[in-house]
């Protein structure tokens, strides 16, 4: 193995002391403040202001204004153009945005770089480009909008879950309430600037930072619609809570995903995948494919070459261009990976991981490989989200099919084989929203995202994502 | 007047292809909106539902796995089993409803052409629902409708043939099974639908009908685990639809809100999920990802 010199990220974001929340266009203060670390280091970043529920209510008829008076009267063009204007203000920003992410979440540069901010700015782009052309999208000859939603997101892809939200949800006239997660609030608030940069009209789009009540007064508030990303706890809650009311919801909750590699799999390509599978962002990833089904009669040459693969990933500091697993978001997710991982080893699985150096301070947790799975464990069946592989071996292409939707879950699946037509029986098999062939962890602003079972309802993306905004 | 005794009709459930009276052995008077005494009907136990459930669970797979032609077919076949008994549906709708006979044979008439109407959606909706995704890549990328799986439905009180068959054909014509709770004061149509079903085709288990007391019944469907989505439809008393709407929030089920329809294509829209195949195209073909 080469030993590479440090390549540290040189760009640094300009990050206030303090951010208030962003209602009606402005930064209000609230009574309570929280702290926001850099969890590679757990050196505090910033303050920030906890929304209560006075201040939901306040950034709700904010919301309602702006959807009455501007911006649901506004044309689409008009609408578009200031969401072509935002995705161009994010592709100046890029590099600011990507530093600032990778600080606050912990996670790589080279992905905040190459994929959270770039897919961010895309999908700003995509949906600007259908403001005006709704009539289209094959939903009704008069789409309208739902009015002011309620949006609630993770802290694994903080801006980019933005993105997911407010996109489409302003494309098609609606206005925002967005709560960003309690451990990731800085780009939100960094969008909430780009918003006023943008001369975006005042409260289009509101910004609440804030924990779980803040979220929940969020849900329970006159909105027209929640659309939530999260645990599929958290989403179960905000079904019921919406139970009987007009509310509209949708739900992009956990994962359990089956990364399925049969005998005739592209061997090299797919150890690249699983790899890409489960440790891309560290694992915080609801799709991530955290259950390997590898054939018994290819498993023992597969995984010969996933350990050497595994054990070549550069683990530390984010902000270093050549690292591939950065820190775990928070130290309360790195105690939810410890425990699961203690089951995994006390059910008896068997634990793999790569020597290697991790930094004294912050939240760290090696890349992981548990072999001998049953599926029973609880690593096979509770989403870890976290660096932690579960290795389980199937024989016939029926099995693997059983062993893969054995599961609450129905995600996101990855089918590994160069044989086309077991790809589109596998494909047509499995129940999961996603299915990625000879691939995995491929995210596009046109394509829709979203799962089934207790993964959720609704899509992301594409014009299919377009039904969770429109009353049609 | 001949001194003939007429043959009484025994109004049983429609469970698995099979018309099985009550595993509870209960059932209960059915009477025009006049008082007439038309019938007893079979009175729906939790493990009616429950099998009714695992006999939808079990034809849902290879329901779905029929070409959409075939499912086409079947619909149009059970339009044309409806044709040649619209007289006796017509009467029996008169009955259920008190409306009057010749209005209530058009109602039967329009209910044969929305079969007709489904029958022909079936090999449409993918396509105009799914399609190809230009993703900024070298890459493949599809989307397809899919069933959702087993749907329970509560059916409409007052509308119990034309409002049954807008529940019923949109949720098979995409390839979902579903479990029906008929009217409950108004359910003798519906039974008498499933001899039209039996008779068109519809494989066993496809569409499952139960008559009983809703609010005895309805809450077995809207907890049970393997049920997929959930129509109330026909649930009046808004305290029971938020109960019903939160036990389904337990498996996350999509529920659909008592309410006005929308259009054709939102109700085909309505019990299915979509899904997303990507696969590498052109040079980067097998590419893993960013590692």
């Amino acid at each position: 193995m080469f030993e590479y010199a440090p390549a540290p990220e040189s760009v640094r974001p300009q990050i206030k002391e303090h951010y208030g929340l962003f209602i009606g266009g402005e930064f209000v203060d609230a009574e309570h403040v929280f702290k926001s670390i850099n969890p590679s280091t757990e050196e505090v970043l910033f303050t920030v202001a906890e929304a209560s529920e006075a201040d939901v209510a306040r950034a709700v008829a904010a919301a309602r204004k702006a959807q009455e008076t501007v911006w649901g009267p506004m044309s689409g063009t008009e609408r578009g153009k200031y969401l072509f204007r935002i995705a161009r203000l994010l592709q100046e920003k890029a590099r600011e945005f990507a530093v600032a992410e990778s600080m606050d979440n912990g996670k790589p540069i080279k992905e905040t770089r190459d994929f959270d901010v770039p897919t961010a700015a895309q999908h700003f782009f995509y949906h600007a480009g259908w403001a005006d052309k709704l009539a289209y999208a094959g939903l009704g000859a008069d789409p309208k909008p739902l009015g002011v939603v309620g949006q609630v997101i993770p802290w694994n892809f903080p801006l980019l879950m933005l993105a997911w939200k407010i996109a489409p949800a302003l494309a098609c006239g609606n206005t925002v309430v967005l709560k960003p997660a309690e451990t990731t609030p800085l780009t939100a608030l960094m969008f909430a600037e780009l918003c006023q940069e943008a001369d975006l009209p005042p409260g289009v789009v509101n910004i609440l930072t804030g924990a779980g009540t803040t979220g929940s007064a969020l849900v329970d508030s006159a909105v027209d619609k929640v659309a939530f990303t999260g645990s599929t706890a958290v989403g179960r809650a905000i079904a019921k809570a919406v139970a009987g009311s007009k509310k509209k919801v949708t739900l992009e909750l956990g994962g359990k995903a089956a990364n399925i590699v049969f005998d005739d799999a592209p061997i090299d390509q797919a150890v690249e995948g699983i790899v890409n599978g489960i440790f891309f962002n560290q694992g915080h990833v609801c799709c991530a494919g955290s259950r390997l089904l590898v054939q018994e009669s290819v498993a023992e040459e597969v995984l010969a070459r996933l350990k050497e693969r595994v054990s070549l990933l550069r683990v530390g500091d984010p902000l270093d261009k050549n690292t591939d697993v950065g820190a775990i978001n928070s130290a309360e997710q790195l105690e939810r990976i410890t425990a699961l991982t203690e089951a995994g080893r006390g059910e008896g699985a068997e634990v793999w991981q790569p020597a290697c150096d991790l930094p004294e301070n912050g939240f760290w947790f090696r890349p992981t490989v548990f072999t001998g799975v049953q599926q029973s464990m609880r690593i096979a069946q509770e989403e870890i989200f976290g660096p932690v592989l579960s290795v389980l071996t199937f024989r016939t292409p029926d099995e693997a099919i059983a062993k893969a939707n054995n599961t609450p879950y129905g995600l996101s699946a990855g089918v590994w084989t160069e044989k086309g037509s077991k790809i589109l029986w596998a494909a047509e098999r499995l129940r999961a929203g996603v299915v990625w062939a000879n691939t995995f962890n491929q995210f596009d602003a046109a394509s829709p995202f979203g799962g089934l079972k207790e993964s959720g309802y609704g899509r992301e993306g594409g014009r299919q994502g377009l039904e969770a905004y429109l009353d049609v | 007047m001949s001194d003939r005794l007429r043959v009484k009709k025994t109004y049983k459930l429609y469970v698995g292809g099979k018309f099985p009276r009550s595993e509870s052995g209960r059932s209960y008077p059915v009477a025009s909106p006049d008082g007439t005494e038309l019938a007893n009907a079979a009175l729906a136990s939790r493990k009616d539902a429950r099998d009714a459930v695992a006999a939808a669970r079990n034809a849902q797979r290879p329901w779905a796995g029929q070409t959409a032609y075939l499912r086409g077919q079947i619909l149009y076949r059970a339009a044309e089993m409806l044709e040649g008994r619209a007289g006796q549906f017509a009467e029996e709708l008169a009955d259920a409803t008190g409306a009057d006979p010749h209005e209530a044979l058009g109602t039967v008439e329009q209910a044969i052409d929305r079969l007709v109407h489904y029958a022909g959606w079936t090999d449409k909706y993918t396509s105009v629902l799914g399609g190809a995704n230009p993703v900024a890549g070298p890459y493949f990328n599809h989307t397809t409708p899919e069933p959702l799986g087993v749907v329970a439905v509560v059916a409409p009180q007052d509308d119990p043939l034309l409002g049954l068959i807008d529940a019923i054909a949109p949720a098979i014509a995409t390839g979902n099974t579903v479990v029906v709770l008929a009217s409950e004061s108004k359910p003798l149509p519906a039974l008498s639908l499933g001899e039209v079903l039996a008779t068109s085709d519809l494989p066993g288990g496809v569409v499952n009908l139960l008559s009983g007391k809703t609010a005895e019944v309805a809450p077995h469907l809207a907890s049970h685990a393997d049920v997929n989505g959930l129509d109330l439809r026909g649930v009046a008393d808004a305290d029971l639809a938020a109960s019903l709407e939160a036990a389904a929030a337990e498996t996350l089920k999509v529920v659909r809100r008592p309410g006005k329809d929308g259009n054709a294509l939102d109700l085909l829209r309505q019990w299915t999920e979509y899904k997303t195949v990507w696969h590498p195209a052109g040079m980067a073909a097998g590419a893993g990802g960013a590692y």
